[in-house]
């Protein structure tokens, strides 16, 4: 069980103008995949992470479809480059309509 | 693990082109997989290799959590996938004009088995590329 | 007859085991953490049974290794970032939370090196599931967090975090020596239709292969412990409980005697070894 669902997120505070960063995400989620079975032998029923996406003051960056394969607390890391000052924002989109939300200023000069 | 292909390659020299050869893409292809390739390409044809490159471990500690990159010089999408599992759709990857075209994961693979990529290229081309994952069985379930 | 077949059987399957080949050559890397090495490997201290102590960190794939080489990469720490939340939420009839008695957790420094360690208060040998219990329901008024709960292995993490780097410093003397007497007694004690006493796999054994596993010293100085196989943190319990089953025995039961005394003698045998709380293993 992973528990309430919390992000987390890395992300340098600084960058120089057009410089390529990494980004880090993780968000704490079982990723119920609908494969397994409870202990009655009923199919649990799937609840994942199925949308996550990153957008630069507004503008979108990346977006990922999820599928059960992708393991429990979702991780992913990718690059981008920052044209100016601003904020990164992040979405996780659950199977059960929740949308969790965290976001980061990075200052570029 | 230290012992990656390419320095495996390098220990075994000539004699290791039998077992290195990149894996074959049609050897591996289930109808599933057919089908989620042919939904991402609108049935275009993907050609091997092109710059696609996937980095995942030789041999996985366990299947559960499998750290696996892919990135693709000029790529607009990348779709993963895995043949060995239930169902063969992995993650999608959309890269936006800011994003470097390179992303890594954490993914679940139920044995031993080949993670296949196909990118979506800006000119509307697609490529693709396959690596095998080997995932250990151990005695110690705990 | 049933008996011997068993035995055999056993035998036959330790015999299996093989050494290690250089696939494993993680294990003279260094365990570095934010510019600070971790001691994963030193001389073993006087009287205890190995000639050097190994963190199981040592025995991992180069993959599994990285997981723990990074902060942000170890997704235990998410488990580590609830429990700080969980330490400054009041609880209970007393509406207190943990920080209004204990101020800032990094306070609690040292405390997972001594663990489990004897109690007044408790009158037992107590863990640090029990201690965080007894202050839940004695002083919070809250109610018990169960011992494998999301909220006790955050909690578990984020005050184990504060000793990382720390050396392992259990009490093995006083009124802990009989239940490390029974502790070491446990170990060496073999279970389960394997007949697999602890020692046979972890002692006699490490650095070899079971099977696909490579077999470590069975260190606990890095609990609770994400497992890419659980996809989550658990504790010292649930990985005893795990090893059991796979001597095909009957565990004893989460946070019983047997269990609290066998934690006390395994982390003895940590000694120079240093916390990594919250480790990844396979």
């Amino acid at each position: 069980m992973a528990g309430k669902v919390k992000p987390r997120v890395k992300v340098p505070k600084k960058a120089a103008a057009g410089e390529v960063i990494t980004i880090k995400t993780l968000i704490s989620h079982d990723m119920e995949s609908g494969q397994r079975k409870d202990k009655e032998g009923n199919l649990i029923p799937r609840q994942i992470i199925n949308r996550f996406t990153a957008a630069f003051n507004g503008e979108e960056v990346i977006a990922v479809d999820l599928e059960p394969a992708v393991s429990s607390n979702p991780y992913f890391e990718f690059s981008m480059t920052v044209p100016e000052s601003g904020t990164i924002s992040f979405t996780w989109v659950d199977d059960d309509g929740s949308v969790y939300e965290d976001e980061k200023k990075i200052t570029v000069g | 693990m230290n012992l990656t292909r390419r320095s495996a390659f390098k220990v075994a020299g000539g004699v290791a082109s039998v077992a290195l050869v990149p894996v074959a893409f049609s050897r591996v292809a289930s109808a599933a997989m057919e089908d989620a390739i042919a939904a991402f390409t609108g049935g275009a044809e993907a050609t091997d290799g092109g710059g696609l490159t996937i980095t995942a471990p030789e041999i996985a500690e366990n299947g559960n959590t499998v750290p696996i990159g892919v990135s693709a010089e000029g790529a607009t999408d990348i779709l993963i996938l895995a043949d060995g599992n239930p169902s063969p759709g992995v993650a999608t990857f959309h890269f936006d004009k800011l994003a470097a075209p390179e992303a890594s994961t954490r993914i679940r693979l139920a044995k031993t088995q080949n993670v296949i990529a196909v990118a979506r290229m800006s000119d509307g081309s697609y490529v693709r590329a396959a690596s095998e994952v080997k995932v250990t069985i151990g005695g110690c379930g705990g | 007859m049933k008996r011997t077949m068993i035995a055999t059987s056993a035998a036959a399957l330790i015999a299996g085991l093989t050494t290690a080949t250089a696939v494993f050559a993680g294990e003279e890397d260094e365990l570095v953490i934010d510019g600070e090495t971790l001691v994963t490997k030193a001389p073993a201290p006087e009287g205890s049974p190995f000639s050097e102590v190994i963190s199981g960190w040592r025995f991992r794939s180069d993959e599994t290794q990285a997981l723990q080489m990074d902060d942000f990469d170890n997704p235990g720490m998410i488990y580590v970032d609830q429990g700080l939340d969980l330490w400054e939420a009041a609880d209970g009839s007393e509406g207190k939370s943990c920080a209004d008695c204990h101020g800032d957790i990094a306070g609690f420094a040292g405390l997972r090196a001594a663990m489990p360690k004897w109690s007044e208060e408790l009158g037992t040998l107590a863990t640090m599931e029990e201690l965080i219990n007894y202050s839940r329901t004695e002083h919070m008024g809250a109610e018990p967090w169960k011992w494998e709960s999301n909220e006790m292995l955050s909690m578990t993490a984020a005050i184990g975090l504060q000793s990382r780097g720390m050396p392992v410093d259990v009490a093995t003397d006083g009124p802990a020596e009989t239940w490390w007497e029974k502790g070491r007694e446990i170990y060496y004690t073999r279970f389960g239709q394997l007949d697999f006493s602890c020692a046979n796999c972890h002692e006699d054994n490490y650095g070899n292969m079971l099977r696909a596993d490579h077999l470590s010293q069975g260190q606990i100085n890095g609990f609770p412990v994400y497992r890419l196989k659980w996809g989550g943190l658990g504790s010292i319990d649930r990985r005893f409980k795990g090893c059991v089953e796979d001597t095909r025995g009957v565990p004893f039961a989460v946070g019983s005697d047997e269990m609290k005394a066998l934690e006390l003698y395994v982390a003895s045998r940590g000694t120079g070894l240093v916390i990594e709380t919250p480790s990844v293993r396979q």
